[in-house]
């Protein structure tokens, strides 16, 4: 029995380089486990199943950072994947690094494949074209905060939940009626910044950063301690005071809370739908994230989170051809709406968002579609293009720490998000004079 | 009489610590020289390009008052987490050098915490004390105390510091017990004769003659505390609230590795270098003095 096993495997060792010989072999690192990474092995697979000159080998390297982390190591040593799925966080950091990285509309053109950039979302595609509108990376994951609400925590404390909340100053009224009905957990958060400071920016159409939020140039410093940001934060810090909101953690820790039904609000992405769909036992609903009506008349667009898909340089052209070909594939309206229905991320192409209405996924699970309003209902301005700042993963902790500061009464708003643009522009500064 | 062997050629005592030196040379002389070079430069992530900038990195540090905060914030850690897991290490290990049955019981379930990571020891008191689901933070509430270490960063403080004293105490207990295990019973019977009671003898005749091994653990403890806690705090708070549990290693990794920054971070492992290599030179010009072998 062993030496039949021993000469199986002779023999498949043996099998394997010739049959792979055959195909070229493009590798594609990303950052998803669980039900995403078995999606993500389905969309290769069946891009692998639908030709034979290409195989995509797919694997998982750790979380979003870890995976920037072991393309950057790859390429150090010069083993680098054909293409790395790298966090919107990640962004300015391979735009700099021109020599490492293979423009998109440049491989697309160059491989033959279809390519219509004007087939993608403008506030998904936005965030990662270059001032001269080329398209740098492929959007692959995008998603966008909405707010989540239990509407039997609001019959329990007596609220109608069915209240107006798309201003925060009704959502404030919401919080007080929810905590005098008894409601031990008003409002909770996940990625605090990314909602409550970059997204509100963008929303209410300020500025976060200068040089249009980096995207025109380098030498961009934080703006993020302007009236607008200032005064939101003051009333989360009234709120967080009172205990109306509850804050857990700097990523989603939250999630938990809202999911077991603790909590009544929560601001989260509206990729958290099948985590929720699948553990509430609750009636939940999907809002449009709220907006201050005495900061704007009415909302801008939100900016997106999630990550793209970078090609890296130093292949041979033949590969470079399968990378287009495989980017092309991703990008067709049918994988696009069963992803974008299966995971809650937008969906990248105009066409897939009208694929998903004409197949009646919007009505049967309504509120699905919200984000994608919020995303495309109006014309992105300089302020909601996205952002593009360096060193942007650090900078984020440093806004979470000033954060900390101000939930816990440590620091006033204004005190807090000073400094966070004094420490942050010193890093910005950093990563300018990096890649001067 | 001291014992000496003695080569008669070159060649053997060479080939016999080749492999020490081999291993030091790759594992640490080249890297440790790698880290001060690359800290003179700040290069781009993808090593393409970088700017020579001398002493740049270290004047960016030093004049960062989150960085000053730091050393603080290591030396509070450090001195906690050494007292932390001696302390009690070595009250076990008294307990258990006077037990006459069951001590291998009891020095087994001694030992057992040492064989659990960090990484996995942190995330334990993580769910022990979790904000919503703890149990022990359910209790504490319960008794009418709001445990909130997500907040407030004195209680993160205590709670990394107990997480990582934790699988320590073992390690420490089992050195304790070895050298109580050591010490001449004749002498102690001696005192005990002249009436010294079981306090009296400990601190006069046990504490005096384990001073090397305390020594030793001290040593050892504080560089456990600087480099190997990493685990325990990237799993529990990820350096905060804000700034409180953020110690200079885990200032290296999230600079270097969140942010890569690899000059600023080679500059950090610089400056860690010397701080380690300071603290040890005191500990063997001023403390040892006072250790009797």
């Amino acid at each position: 029995m062993k030496r039949h096993l021993l000469g199986l495997a002779a023999v498949s060792t043996m099998l394997t380089p010739i049959a792979a010989a055959a195909q070229t072999e493009v590798h594609f690192w990303h950052a998803f486990t669980g039900r995403l990474g078995e999606l993500v092995a389905a969309q290769v697979d069946e891009f692998n199943a639908s030709q034979s000159d290409y195989k995509v080998v797919q694997s998982h390297k750790g979380n979003y950072s870890e995976t920037l982390n072991a393309g950057i190591a790859a390429f150090r040593a010069n083993e680098q994947p054909h293409i790395l799925m790298v966090f919107e966080v990640g962004t300015a950091t391979m735009m700099a690094a021109g020599g490492a990285v293979r423009p998109v509309y440049e491989v697309m053109a160059a491989s033959g494949a279809t390519f219509e950039p004007d087939a993608y979302i403008g506030s998904v595609k936005g965030y990662y074209t270059s001032t001269d509108g080329d398209m740098l990376s492929l959007p692959f994951n995008s998603s966008t905060p909405v707010l989540w609400v239990n509407r039997d925590a609001f019959d329990a404390a007596g609220v109608d939940p069915d209240m107006d909340l798309s201003t925060w100053e009704n959502v404030g009224g919401a919080l007080d009626a929810l905590k005098a009905g008894g409601e031990d957990c008003p409002l909770v958060t996940a990625w605090q910044s990314w909602i409550h400071l970059e997204n509100f920016s963008a929303y209410h159409d300020v500025p976060f950063a200068s040089k249009d939020n980096g995207f025109s140039g380098l030498d961009t410093e934080l703006m993020l301690n302007g009236p607008a940001q200032i005064a939101h934060l003051s009333a989360m810090q009234d709120w967080a005071e009172d205990g109306k909101f509850i804050y857990t953690g700097r990523r989603n820790e939250g999630g938990a809370n809202f999911r077991s039904g603790e909590c009544a609000l929560f601001t989260e992405s509206s990729a958290g739908y099948a985590g929720i769909k699948a553990e509430a036992e609750f009636d939940f609903e999907v809002r449009p994230l709220p907006y201050w009506k005495a900061v704007a008349d009415e909302p801008q667009n939100t900016i997106i989170g999630g990550a793209s898909l970078w090609v890296m340089a130093g292949h041979d052209d033949a590969e470079y051809k399968g990378v287009g070909e495989f980017l092309a594939f991703l990008s067709k309206a049918d994988v696009q709406a069963s992803w974008h229905q299966n995971t809650g991320y937008l969906p990248i192409t105009l066409e897939a968002g009208e694929l998903t209405k004409s197949q009646g996924f919007y009505d049967e699970n309504p509120g699905t579609d919200i984000a994608v309003v919020q995303m495309t209902a109006k014309q992105p301005t300089a302020n909601s293009k996205g952002l593009r700042l360096g060193s942007f993963d650090q900078i984020r902790g440093i806004i979470d720490e000033e954060l900390e500061a101000i939930w816990s009464g440590d620091k006033t708003a204004q005190e807090a998000m000073d400094s966070a643009k004094e420490r942050g522009d010193a890093l910005l500064r950093r990563f300018e004079s990096a890649n001067r | 009489m001291e014992k000496r062997v003695t080569f008669r050629g070159w060649l053997l005592p060479i080939l016999l610590i080749a492999p020490q030196v081999l291993i030091s040379a790759v594992f640490f002389f080249y890297p440790a020289a790698q880290a001060i070079w690359q800290s003179l430069f700040i290069p781009d992530p993808f090593g393409l390009s970088s700017q020579f900038v001398g002493l740049g990195n270290f004047e960016f540090l030093l004049s960062d008052k989150f960085y000053r905060a730091a050393f603080l914030t290591t030396a509070l850690f450090s001195i906690l987490v050494t007292l932390c897991s001696m302390i009690p290490a070595l009250f076990l290990a008294v307990i258990a050098d006077r037990l006459i049955k069951g001590s291998g019981v009891y020095r087994t379930m001694l030992i057992w915490p040492y064989a659990v990571a960090p990484a996995v020891a942190g995330v334990l008191w993580l769910f022990m004390f979790n904000t919503r689901v703890g149990v022990v933070s359910w209790y504490l509430g319960q008794l009418g105390y709001d445990w909130n270490h997500v907040l407030n960063g004195g209680e993160a403080m205590g709670l990394v510091v107990v997480a990582s004293a934790w699988g320590r105490i073992s390690y420490n207990f089992l050195f304790f017990f070895a050298a109580l295990q050591s010490v001449p019973r004749s002498v102690i019977e001696a005192a005990a004769i002249d009436g010294a009671r079981f306090w009296r003898r400990f601190f006069g005749i046990v504490l005096p003659l384990i001073t090397p091994t305390a020594f030793f653990l001290l040593v050892v403890n504080v560089v456990y505390a600087f480099f190997e806690t990493f685990g325990v705090i990237h799993t529990i708070t990820g350096g905060g609230p804000q700034q409180s549990t953020t110690i200079l290693v885990y200032k290296v990794f999230s600079d270097g590795f969140v942010g890569q920054d690899l000059g600023s971070s080679s500059a950090q492992s610089v400056i860690l270098l010397l701080v380690v290599g300071l603290l040890t030179v005191i500990q063997f010009k001023y403390v040892e003095k006072r250790v009797h072998y």
